[in-house]
């Protein structure tokens, strides 16, 4: 039934033309900015939080919140949590017999600290935006200038496949 | 009330908001009524259905809008003005369907603020239930839309619109995947009949033709355990025969008129799968020369991508990797075709590494379990 279709096709300056517009896939896209105890290189203004004055605390925890807020307000914010520094390492010990646990491991490199979890129409806001959360103050009152990863969410499958 | 009745109920959001502007509310305050007159007859309507539903959504609507208005001291000015409008009566003879569209596709728009809107005033989505479907918070989805609507405040309703950019929002809601409770793909269609029938152009009729032969093949394309199965070995009993017809007729049609578009180019390729009653007997030639045109309508790097996946079933996989070879290869599914057309060539080895290598660049969960199948496949060996 579409074997006729062949015979159309001819120089596209002889068509009407639709304009052109891309073929995207996706819509917006997920990214984690993800916060480290440890694992991160040493931020720029590298002074642990209980050396900070309790002005300079409720100044970041203010901070951390208003963008929070801003980013509900642009529409690109998905989820944000903290962690506590405190794991347990568990495994699967054999049949009919309890989990093992193990740790805390003082040693572990890599300590997630928290998260913040936007949908943003680009990588680049991704990065704008952990940027951003770099910047929150920490003693003095200076950005702290610390490292946040910035990692993308596997989405579904688009529909359109080939 | 069935999911049927709130099909119909949905179907005359656009006209209804429509109706509520020419009297005199601005498109934002018009949605928010709307909306509010949808979520009432949905409760109200299960127990008996009005005689005349539409009369019924302009009637809530409007007393809704009014209640706004009045109950907002900062709107007093439009007050006066809504006070002095003639009272509501039967709906305008005027259908505003298509300005809806228009209007919530407004190049001003983001592409996920147009998406929003549309499904909202458009398709009457609530709030909820697009932000489940895209995976956000409520509140989150709300701002969006707020937002949304203040881009939009100072179109004039009436203004003429670009039905490309209505085009691309509805092909980016279907593409959008089959996640959460709302289908997106069947509410693409939905939206994309819609404004098939209220406006006569080729393009409409080749992106409504695309979506209904990619869902035609929507059961086939996915086992049981939700793992991807390949387009050329999908069970081709379980396409939805009477999509494809359809699909096949509508594509026919729209290219008869010989003004060819993207859509239309995209369809005829789904359509030559579509054809094709075994893998084997796909027209590979003429997918190639649509992905010709595609290039030349788009000049798009995933089309020169896939053309380049259909230059190795047509001429043999050494042309297929020649075709590659022209192109960018940090472009998303790179290694993934170039991978595949190694192990079509013979090349195991190399396959099995770029299997691998795609897997770990794969943006979704499907395609890395899928690639990764593919690497464990080659490396366990021919007996494997």
């Amino acid at each position: 039934m579409m074997s006729r279709t062949d015979q159309r096709l001819r120089p596209w300056s002889e068509r009407g033309h639709a304009g052109p517009h891309r073929i995207e896939e996706n819509l917006m896209a997920k990214y984690l900015l993800l916060k480290h105890y440890r694992g991160a290189p040493a931020p720029v203004n590298d002074v642990p939080m209980d050396r900070w004055t309790e002005e300079e605390i409720s100044a970041h925890f203010q901070y951390m919140r208003d963008f929070a807020a801003r980013l509900e307000g642009t529409g690109e914010f998905v989820d944000g949590q903290a962690l506590s520094p405190e794991g347990t390492f568990v495994r699967y010990d054999g049949e009919g017999r309890p989990p093992v646990t193990d740790g805390p491991f003082a040693e572990t490199k890599d300590l997630i600290a928290g998260w913040m979890v936007v949908d943003v129409d680009t990588y680049e806001r991704a990065v704008e935006l952990a940027g951003e959360l770099s910047a929150a103050p920490g003693a003095g009152g200076e950005p702290i200038h610390e490292w946040l990863e910035v990692r993308p969410f596997l989405t579904e499958p688009p529909t359109v496949t080939e | 009330m069935t999911s049927m009745d709130e099909h119909r109920l949905r179907t005359l959001t656009p006209s209804v908001i429509g109706i509520l502007v020419r009297r005199g509310a601005d498109f934002a305050a018009a949605e928010d009524a709307v909306q509010e007159a949808l979520v009432e007859a949905v409760r109200l309507w299960a127990a008996e259905p009005p005689r005349d539903p539409k009369g019924w959504l302009v009637t809530v609507a409007w007393r809704k809008f009014l209640d706004a208005a009045r109950s907002d001291a900062s709107r007093r000015r439009r007050e006066e003005l809504v006070e002095d409008q003639p009272a509501p009566g039967p709906g305008a003879s005027v259908d505003d369907t298509l300005q809806l569209y228009f209007l919530c596709a407004h190049p001003s728009l983001t592409p996920a603020s147009a998406v929003a809107l549309t499904l909202r005033a458009v398709g009457g989505l609530t709030t909820r239930q697009i932000a489940q479907a895209y995976l956000v918070p409520e509140a989150t989805m709300a701002q969006r839309i707020s937002r949304a609507k203040r881009t939009v405040a100072d179109v004039r309703f009436d203004q003429p619109g670009d039905v490309a950019t209505v085009l691309r929002v509805l092909y980016l809601v279907f593409n959008e995947g089959y996640s959460g409770d709302v289908d997106l793909a069947a509410e693409a269609i939905r939206l994309t009949r819609q404004l098939a029938a209220v406006i006569d152009h080729e393009e409409v009729a080749g992106l409504l033709a695309l979506m209904l032969l990619h869902h035609a093949r929507r059961s086939a394309r996915t086992r049981p355990d939700g793992s991807l199965v390949p387009l050329m070995q999908q069970d081709r009993s379980l396409w939805d025969t009477r999509l494809i017809a359809e699909g096949v007729d509508i594509l026919q049609a729209a290219l008869a008129r010989d003004r060819i578009g993207e859509f239309q180019a995209q369809a005829a390729v789904a359509a030559l799968h579509a054809d094709a009653r075994t893998a084997e007997e796909t027209d590979w030639v003429q997918i190639v020369e649509w992905y010709d045109e595609l290039v030349r309508l788009t000049d798009n790097p995933v089309v020169r991508l896939n053309r380049a996946v259909a230059v190795g079933e047509a001429d043999g996989p050494r042309a297929g990797l020649a075709a590659l070879a022209e192109l960018d290869e940090t472009l998303p599914r790179h290694v993934a075709v170039a991978a595949y057309l190694h192990e079509r060539d013979g090349d195991v080895a190399t396959a099995a590494r770029l299997y691998a290598e795609a897997a770990r660049q794969a943006p979704n969960l499907q395609e890395r379990d899928h690639l990764t199948r593919q690497a464990a496949r080659l490396n366990a060996g021919p007996l494997g």
